[in-house]
């Protein structure tokens, strides 16, 4: 499908050293069918999608699995630990995912208790820690702490991703100004991870200057999920645009556009 | 014939004695491309799974990617 806007250029992001062009990460959750969740994984234009790991149903060894609808040779797979809560789990889950795909690439997940499912600092913190020493490329859901997200840099996390608000809530960014600092101090890229509802909390995402947005809820949950991966698609790229352009300053009274010599008398 | 007690993804099953993960892989009907093999919390490299012989009590978990966030 052409896209509508302009062409961003040469406008790309790097990952633990892979580069990217769409800053528009997906996940492959909650849709109603695998046929839906590749026509708008397609249509979000999304180059990395977000996969869980789960024991196979036996009692259906024949049921489509989603590598024969979403190619891991077309997108990069980034395993997550969702549903661990310790973290001998998380390493436990991310071997298996390795061993089934061959990445080192994962994003680390863990949770507090329902419902919030708010990011668990400390056992996150622990479980970077054992993933890294295992030869994992960390990408981290955390909180927008920016002590917490500067320490888990530090620890060599590959991408620092805080959430916008409670995973699925679809409240859109209530921490925007937190979202600033992290990405202000961040020597990796941050990218806003749950919470995005509509078109415009990505966009207002990529506006604040966040290297990419992560989300899933917001397009499988949607009216018409691959009407809205296009218009996340294009969200993402006007917020990328309008942050690469630089926003004009906010003032608090009015400049007219037209010019005032030359009225008419 | 001799069989030995396994537990595959949380649930007792028998299988026949000698039986290789390759062979339990074949009988169950899953592409061994297409997912990941634990036994008793240690991953079997897929190159293993035909010189995997499994043992009384062994426990396998079977995972693949499905959607997720």
């Amino acid at each position: 499908m052409d896209t509508i806007l302009p062409d961003t250029g040469t406008d790309s992001w790097e990952l633990a050293g892979r580069r990217f062009t769409s800053r528009l990460i997906v996940g492959t959750g909650k849709y109603k069918s695998l046929e839906e969740t590749a026509a708008a994984i397609e249509a979000s234009g999304a180059e990395i999608v977000t996969v869980a790991v789960r024991r196979v149903n036996l009692s259906d060894p024949a049921a489509p699995m989603l590598q024969d609808f979403v190619d891991p040779r077309r997108y990069t797979y980034l395993p997550n630990t969702a549903g661990c809560h310790t973290a001998r789990d998380a390493v436990r889950t991310l071997r298996l995912a390795r061993e089934a795909g061959g990445w080192n690439l994962v994003k680390l997940e863990v949770l507090g208790p329902p419902p919030y499912l708010y990011p668990d600092m400390p056992a996150t913190l622990e479980a970077a820690e054992a993933l890294i020493a295992d030869g994992f490329e960390v990408m981290v859901y955390c909180a927008d702490d920016p002590v917490a997200a500067k320490r888990l840099e530090a620890m060599g996390c590959v991408a620092i991703m805080p959430l916008g608000a409670p995973i699925g809530s679809g409240l859109g960014l209530q921490n925007p100004a937190m979202i600033s600092i992290l990405k202000a101090q961040a020597g990796v890229p941050v990218l806003v991870d749950a919470g995005v509802g509509t078109a415009s909390d990505a966009c207002i995402a990529m506006e604040i200057g966040c290297d990419a947005v992560l989300l899933n809820s917001a397009i499988a949950h949607a009216g018409d999920p691959v009407r809205m991966a296009r218009a996340m698609r294009a969200a993402v790229e006007a917020g990328r645009l309008a942050y690469l352009a630089g926003r004009m300053p906010r003032k608090m009274g009015a400049d007219p556009s037209s010019p005032l010599a030359g009225l008419i008398r | 014939m001799p069989t030995i007690e396994l537990t595959l993804n949380g649930e007792p099953r028998a299988v026949a004695d000698p039986t290789s993960l390759a062979a339990l892989l074949a009988a169950l009907a899953l592409d061994a491309r297409k997912i990941a093999v634990e036994r008793n919390e240690e991953i079997v490299p897929r190159s293993q799974y035909d010189r995997t012989l499994l043992r009384q009590g062994d426990k396998l978990e079977i995972v693949h990617f499905i959607g997720g966030g």
